[in-house]
């Protein structure tokens, strides 16, 4: 009740509320208050236009159509809820069959369901129709009996999926009778979103009535509804259209106030809808530049990439979150980049937004941020240099490629948008692509989709499609998570030949230490969107200085460890990116951590952000202890 | 014993053969086919036989006489026990059969073949412009308010196709004939005569579907457009329209196919409404005449020729789809 009055505040829920209060408001008072007016022949005005005295003019015999379609509200209202009822009722006990009857009498009754769902609902209510023979009362049947078989299927998922729970299965096998579980366990688990879905079908079972109305199958005279009182107009249309458009005006209306106020309390029910972040954030991606100090014309050519204080802001429910905050690196040609943390600490989206690839609402700013000497935020388009000198490689293979298009057709549209290449030069270059990332039979495989691919193939071809420019820098965001570990090794192997025959730059994103530790000439450890800890990777095992670091390096097992005694695990939970604290931001988990760590940040200088670098870590015991006395 | 080996490897292919998954496919599909129109045959028959009281007498009033009543019966063979008629019915319906109508005496097959064409091109023609205009629109609006980007776009959009497609289509079409040519006098009241006479039909069958298909295609575009092999697509660098036609939109594809399938079903059985607000010579008008009149023969062939046109799109969709999508619907062993 308390989420059905939350969806009423809406501004979906208030229109449809209100919609509704209003139709049911007329449905019940109308005809007690108007009856007369509606009923009143007024000799002197037939056919009469609006007035003052009609507002919407008078019917062939001078009745006013205004009070007759206020009144006529009960009318089309009743049958609606009416018929909505026949199908909501026989469609819950059809669908309860399988459930309560076993299969052999519920799958053939689900079956025919199912064929019956496939027809459009008019005709089945024509078949009714046929069969109730014309009139108020054989619409009613009509209408409900052609809803039945969709509040059947409804009903059959929805009880299905309660009647695989435990409190189900023990009732049925104490004995309880089937009716009895029909009513005490399984209406109420799918009350809700079956009034849901009765409510947003009332709507439309009000529309097929007045349908039926309108074709002279359903309400005679010289009872009306909106559908009759169409059909009445329609003759008169040259001489008196609101005879017809105001009853059409009128289910329109009912029409949209069922189905709004049912849409407004299914999304209450479901998915939240997130309109916090639209005051929030104006995109000003571009922002900083102002403050950012002049682009050097000295460009070190051998500067493949080259940040400064980079920052990653989202807005988040009214606030904004900042994942990134400042980050400073530069890398050279040919040389290898680890980025390593646990997740949450920014290193993939550093990964994105050095690649250009955040997209809004993010928001990316930047001191600088070049690449190849060119400023990616200089205001210009950047598609060429990016398209042909950086490389991406993403974290899962599987759903990196698209899957209605072919492999070789993949690689080959790189060519085609930035070398102008013809169809023929592209195709053959990804297949000689594929060829050097090791694809056996690159010819066939060129022409397969890629469902037909390993794991392993694809992040391969995925390397391959990186190569198919020149590029400078590979972009790698954790490549070899995803795969298993023989099939982690081939992709490794594949990045270090590429890196070397081609003289290529590459930054390897991971939260596996060992991976990056291996593959890379230097590492940068990420920590609640900083570098805390910039160092050679030959260092990795026996010079880092950051606690941090040092953690994560003792986290890894390697041949030496005591396989009885539990894994190494770093103590506590990464930060929330919404909530960071003051200070160094692993004070919290940080066995070294003092006062001074926890107001004062203190910064990347000589490779550590750390007021404690290198600092003997007190032995492990003593750190269980604290954990207790926590 | 000689044979033995051949037996078996011709066991062999056969289950290769029954292995292949269009094969099974094609099967199931077929089967469903059948088992369904069986359904509506059925149904068509026993609809008459559901009628309360007798049918003739109904059919013919009460003033007819007794003797009339009971040569109606018996030329239209409800004398005979159920099966016998069932069985009839059956092999009439194999050979064209379907009786003359009681009201004009004439033959039935004669009159859907005069009225079916009309409904057909209404049908098609509303369903060509509900697709052109749903999905260029859904694509562009997807794109346009990705992310919460222009909130105002969406606004619009959304709440104008919910109003739109909430409207029924005899509605609109009483509404369009009043601007149109009431007021305006731009095209005909009523009636099939020329091009100019099918624009307020159509749009009035459109309308509706139009925008119920461009919510749809925009909500599966903006699942699509947030994939990963959409970033892979954008890290190649490609241009906007590359992207978006070309990566995006036949990944959007299929729901919006299972969608329009159910709606052209849905606008074949629209096209009644709409028939009746223009006095179009079709299958609509005639059924509701017909129904009106109690003449059962006729009613009972239209509604097989509805129900046999919903079933024959609902194959097509679900064969397109397989062509389209082969993992999603037939299944990868």
């Amino acid at each position: 009740m308390q989420r059905w009055s939350r969806a009423a505040r809406t501004p979906l829920g208030i229109v449809g509320f209100g919609l509704l209060a209003v139709t049911l408001f007329l449905a019940v008072f109308a005809p007690l208050i108007w009856h007369r007016q509606a009923g009143d022949y007024d000799t002197d005005n037939l056919l009469a236009g609006a007035s003052g005295e009609h507002w919407f003019g008078t019917d062939n015999l001078g009745r006013d159509i205004f009070y007759r379609v206020l009144v006529a509200t009960r009318l089309s209202i009743t049958l609606a809820v009416s018929a909505t009822l026949i199908a909501v009722v026989v469609g819950v006990v059809l669908g309860a069959a399988p459930t309560l009857l076993g299969r052999w009498i519920g799958r053939p009754l689900i079956g025919l369901v199912n064929i019956l769902v496939a027809f459009p609902g008019l005709l089945l209510v024509l078949f009714f129709a046929i069969v109730f023979g014309v009139g108020a009362k054989g619409a009613v049947l009509a209408v409900g009996l052609a809803g039945a078989p969709t509040f059947a299927r409804l009903g059959h998922t929805l009880m299905a999926a309660v009647a695989g729970r435990d409190f189900v299965a023990a009732a049925r096998a104490s004995g309880v009778r089937p009716g009895r579980i029909l009513v005490r366990h399984l209406l109420p688990n799918i009350a809700e979103p079956l009034i849901v879905n009765a409510t947003i079908g009332a709507g439309g079972v009000l529309l097929s009535f007045a349908g039926l109305s309108f074709l002279g199958l359903g309400v005679q005279s010289p009872d009306y509804d909106w559908g009759r009182m169409m059909q009445d107009g329609l003759g008169g249309i040259y001489v008196h259209p609101l005879a017809a458009l105001a009853p059409g005006a009128a289910v329109i209306i009912a029409g949209l106030a069922f189905n709004l106020s049912g849409e407004a309390v299914a999304r209450a029910l479901g998915v939240q809808v997130d309109v916090a972040w639209r005051a929030v954030v104006t995109p000003t991606r571009h922002r900083a530049r102002a403050a950012a100090p002049p682009p050097a014309d000295d460009v070190d050519p051998d500067l493949v990439l080259d940040v400064a204080n980079l920052r990653v802001a989202f807005p988040h429910g009214g606030d904004v979150i900042r994942p990134v905050r400042g980050v400073t690196f530069q890398v050279r040609r040919g040389e290898a980049v680890g980025i390593v943390g646990e997740s949450g600490s920014g290193k993939s989206l550093t990964a994105l937004a050095v690649a250009d690839l955040l997209e809004f609402p993010a928001q990316v700013d930047a001191d600088r941020l070049a690449v190849l000497g060119t400023d990616l935020h200089d205001g210009t388009d950047h598609r060429h240099l990016l398209g042909t000198s950086v490389a991406m490689v993403f974290q899962d293979p599987m759903t990196s490629f698209n899957p209605a298009h072919r492999v070789g057709a993949q690689l080959a549209e790189a060519a085609r948008a930035h070398q102008g290449a013809t169809r023929k030069q592209a195709w053959r270059r990804a297949v000689d692509r594929l060829s050097a990332v090791h694809i056996h039979d690159p010819h066939r495989r060129a022409r397969q989709y890629p469902f037909e691919f390993s794991g392993g193939m694809r992040q391969r071809a995925m390397i391959g499609m990186g190569l198919m420019g020149a590029p400078k820098l590979i972009v790698a965001d954790e490549p070899t998570t995803a795969l298993d570990v023989t099939v982690q090794r081939q992709v490794l192997d594949m990045l270090r030949e590429v890196r070397t025959t081609d003289d290529v730059a590459l930054i390897l994103i991971s939260h596996d230490v060992s991976v990056v530790a291996e593959v890379c000439d230097r590492v940068m450890v990420m920590y609640a969107g900083r570098v805390v800890e910039d160092l050679p990777a030959a260092d990795l095992a026996v010079a880092a200085r950051h606690p941090y670091t040092r953690a994560l390096v003792a986290a890894v097992p390697d041949m030496h460890s005591d396989l009885d005694a539990p894994l190494a695990t770093i103590f506590g939970q990464p930060v929330d990116p919404a909530h960071v604290p003051d200070g160094c931001a692993y004070a919290a988990r940080c066995p070294l951590a003092d006062r001074r760590c926890r107001t004062q940040e203190p910064t990347l200088t000589s490779g550590v952000a750390c007021w404690h670098p290198g600092e003997s870590l007190p032995v492990p015991h003593a750190r269980d202890a604290r954990e207790v006395d926590a | 014993m000689s044979a033995t080996p051949v037996a078996v490897s011709e066991r062999g292919r056969a289950t290769d053969w029954w292995r292949n998954r269009w094969v099974r496919f094609a099967a199931r599909r077929t089967l469903r086919l059948l088992v369904s129109l069986w359904v509506l045959v059925t149904a068509a028959f026993f609809m008459v036989h559901l009628v309360p009281g007798d049918p003739i007498r109904a059919a013919l009033g009460p003033l007819a006489p007794a003797d009339l009543v009971s040569a109606q019966r018996h030329a239209l063979g409800l004398d005979d026990p159920l099966l016998v008629q069932y069985g009839h019915f059956l092999r009439g319906l194999l050979t064209g059969q379907l009786g003359d109508s009681i009201g004009s005496q004439l033959p039935v097959s004669q009159i859907i073949g005069q009225r079916l064409p009309a409904t057909a091109e209404l049908a098609l023609l509303a369903f060509a412009v509900a697709v052109v205009v749903a999905i260029p629109l859904g694509v562009g609006v997807a794109v346009l308010t990705r992310h919460g980007r222009a909130r105002r776009t969406e606004l619009a959009f959304v709440s104008s196709t919910v109003i739109l497609g909430a409207v029924p289509d005899f509605v609109l079409g009483v509404v369009f004939v009043f601007v149109f040519a009431v007021n305006l006098h731009w095209l005909p009241v009523a009636g099939r005569d020329g091009a100019s006479s099918f624009v307020l039909p159509v749009l009035a069958l459109a309308v509706g579907p139009a925008a119920i298909l461009s919510r749809i295609v925009r909500v599966e575009m903006l699942s699509v457009l947030d994939t990963d092999y959409l970033r892979t697509a954008r890290a190649k660098r490609l241009s906007g329209p590359r992207i978006n036609l070309v990566h995006a939109l036949p990944n959007a594809v299929t729901a919006t196919l299972t969608v329009s399938g159910l709606l052209l079903g849905s606008l074949v059985a629209g096209t009644v409404l709409v028939e009746n607000v223009f006095a179009w010579p079709g299958l609509g008008s005639t059924i509701v005449q017909s129904i009106i009149n109690k003449d059962y023969p006729l009613v009972q062939a239209i509604v097989l020729v509805y129900g046999v046109g919903v079933l024959l799109i609902n194959t097509v969709v679900d064969v397109v789809l397989a062509v389209l999508a082969p993992r999603s619907t037939i299944g990868v062993d």
